[in-house]
């Protein structure tokens, strides 16, 4: 099990951190935003509740918008669009 | 990537169309409760005294209902804030920390409250950074590891584990350890007195304990200012003093360097004025509105948990559940006092600590002769251990409610979690020995309750928590340039 990271298409990422808990998945996400350019989409898969509410957080004060979310038995797939 | 998230949708709407009750997640977390109910009941009808255990029982089911309702991780108020700048659970920590306040200042005008003051000295602050530190790599407070178990996160019963373990360790350790003690400190010790059976001079935590802690000065805000009022102790100088205003402080703090630029931005307030800045205020405290609600019920249930315990000891006429349990015939893993830990509020990894030794005592360790467990604790069965419990009660509040939620999954950590459980929780066992406490014990419940020591333990486990995110970074930087992670 390791984080997985990889590009879908062009503006189209995807991060994978299941089996993390925190601070991994909130961390992780924050390094790849940063690097992410204006109008870029993030797929984020996670299963750790709490890093969720830290994610809306900071994609909130950092102006990027978490636009869909699904919960499948308890693994989170969310997309972010870089602000 | 697309047929998944359809997948998803599908579930989900499958799930939706179903009655509740016919719902798996639902019907588990009923079973959950039923069996607490059952198993109450039963033992209810053997001795009417276990009320006493089970209220320690339930509480911790409520504890663990919010912890989860609000993912409320005390290491996440921390870390949060210097990993990704996000100050939403040190909101939920100020907001659950003022209400708790007033419930506990309200116990303590019925004459019921169960509180007493922590030492205040240097070991606050060091306990507090190792535990600070810990917390980075386990992934959780001591609470949170409780809570999140309860989610089916095998990664955070490590971290339970450990603490366990770790603790049961550390209290009995001499040998080359004692060496590394003062002499002032063994020398006080001495002074004591105390039974030979716990020789006190062998042991590190021992000395610890007899030769500096018990020496120093324990007191609360409302006796250092003079307040010789009940109320006016308990409300103004304990609640008010103490808790309330430092909150309001921090939270003005969090306001002005976490919060307020992004929320002017999104406002689009170029010159904001004063009522901008306390709409502002407002918006962080309301921002996430589960941590807001679990912060006001954590505050309201502490509260009546130390008025209910309160209550039962003057009704039972004792000052500790160990009085009890010798009284309904239960004297094996009583403390040379006749006394097991039985704080009256909530509390944490001492009882985590119990269930370590027990096994250990079982498995043939000799570790009753030290003042931790033979003059303090004791070593009870974890079947009648009340403050045990609790933490079980939070485990099974938090699945249900992850149950009923769809949050519950059994995650299976990866090696390098599996390893910063056990190694993050053997340090916030140090850390909570150290410093007397976790941030439940050593912070939450004691500047709530009017004792100052409580602010010390937290200003270390920031600066703990400070470093540790620092090297954490530091560790995922290097992960991902090992895993050709770069953009």
């Amino acid at each position: 099990m390791a984080v997985k990271f990889n590009k879908v298409a062009d503006g189209d990422y995807m991060l994978d951190v299941t089996g993390y808990v925190c601070p991994h998945p909130q961390m992780y996400t924050k390094k790849v935003l940063i690097k992410l350019d204006q109008g870029d989409v993030l797929t984020l898969v996670f299963d750790n509740p709490s890093s969720g509410e830290s994610i809306v957080a900071m994609c909130e004060a950092a102006g990027d918008d978490v636009f869909e979310r699904s919960n499948s038995g308890g693994v989170f797939q969310w997309k972010i669009r870089k602000g | 990537m697309s047929s998944e998230l359809e997948g998803i949708v599908v579930n989900n709407v499958a799930e939706s169309e179903l009655a509740w009750f016919e719902k798996k997640g639902n019907l588990y977390a009923l079973v959950i409760l039923a069996l607490i109910t059952i198993g109450s009941s039963v033992a209810l009808a053997v001795d009417i005294r276990w009320l006493y255990l089970l209220v320690y029982l339930w509480f911790g089911v409520a504890y663990g209902v919010f912890l989860q309702y609000g993912r409320f991780c005390m290491a996440s108020a921390v870390r949060d804030l210097f990993a990704v700048g996000v100050p939403r659970m040190a909101v939920g920590v100020l907001i659950a920390v003022a209400l708790f306040s007033l419930t506990a200042a309200t116990v303590k005008v019925m004459g019921v409250s169960t509180y007493y003051p922590h030492p205040i000295g240097w070991h606050g602050l060091i306990g507090g950074a190792v535990f600070g530190f810990g917390i980075v790599f386990a992934g959780g407070c001591a609470s949170g590891s409780l809570y999140k178990s309860g989610e089916g996160n095998i990664g955070s019963m490590l971290v339970l584990l450990s603490i366990s373990f770790s603790q049961a360790f550390y209290v009995t350790q001499g040998g080359w350890l004692n060496s590394l003690v003062p002499a002032s400190w063994t020398a006080s010790a001495l002074d004591k007195q105390m039974p030979a059976e716990l020789t006190v001079t062998d042991g590190w935590f021992d000395q610890f304990m007899a030769g500096y802690i018990w020496d120093l000065k324990s007191t609360t805000l409302a006796k250092v200012l003079g307040f010789d009022g009940v109320a006016s102790g308990a409300f103004i100088a304990d609640a008010l003093f103490c808790a309330i205003l430092p909150a309001l402080l921090v939270l003005i703090l969090l306001y002005a360097f976490y919060y307020r630029s992004g929320y002017l931005r999104r406002m689009k307030v170029d010159k904001p004025t004063l009522s901008e800045h306390l709409r502002g205020i407002w918006s962080m405290l309301t921002s996430s509105r589960n941590t807001a609600i679990a912060g006001l019920g954590l505050g309201i249930f502490a509260g009546l948990h130390m008025w209910v315990i309160g209550e039962l000891r003057n009704h039972y006429e004792i000052f500790n559940f160990g009085e009890l349990l010798a009284d309904m015939g239960y004297t094996t893993g009583l403390s040379i006092q006749d006394t097991v830990f039985d704080p009256g509020y909530w509390y944490i990894t001492t009882q985590e600590a119990q269930w370590g030794g027990w096994l250990m005592h079982k498995l043939g360790a000799q570790n009753m002769d030290n003042i931790f467990f033979g003059l303090e604790n004791g070593l009870p069965n974890p079947l009648i251990n009340a403050p045990g419990w609790m933490s079980i009660g939070i485990i099974f509040g938090a699945a249900s409610i992850a149950l009923v939620r769809r949050e519950f999954k059994w995650k299976v950590p990866s090696l390098e979690t599996a390893i910063f459980a056990l190694l993050g929780g053997a340090l916030m066992g140090l850390g909570a020995r150290i410093g007397l406490g976790c941030n439940i014990g050593a912070f939450f419940a004691a500047v709530t309750n009017g004792d100052p020591s409580g602010w010390v333990f937290l200003a270390g486990m920031a600066g703990g928590g400070y470093l540790g995110v620092k090297v954490f970074s530091r560790w995922l930087d290097w992960c991902a340039s090992r895993e050709d992670f770069a953009v």
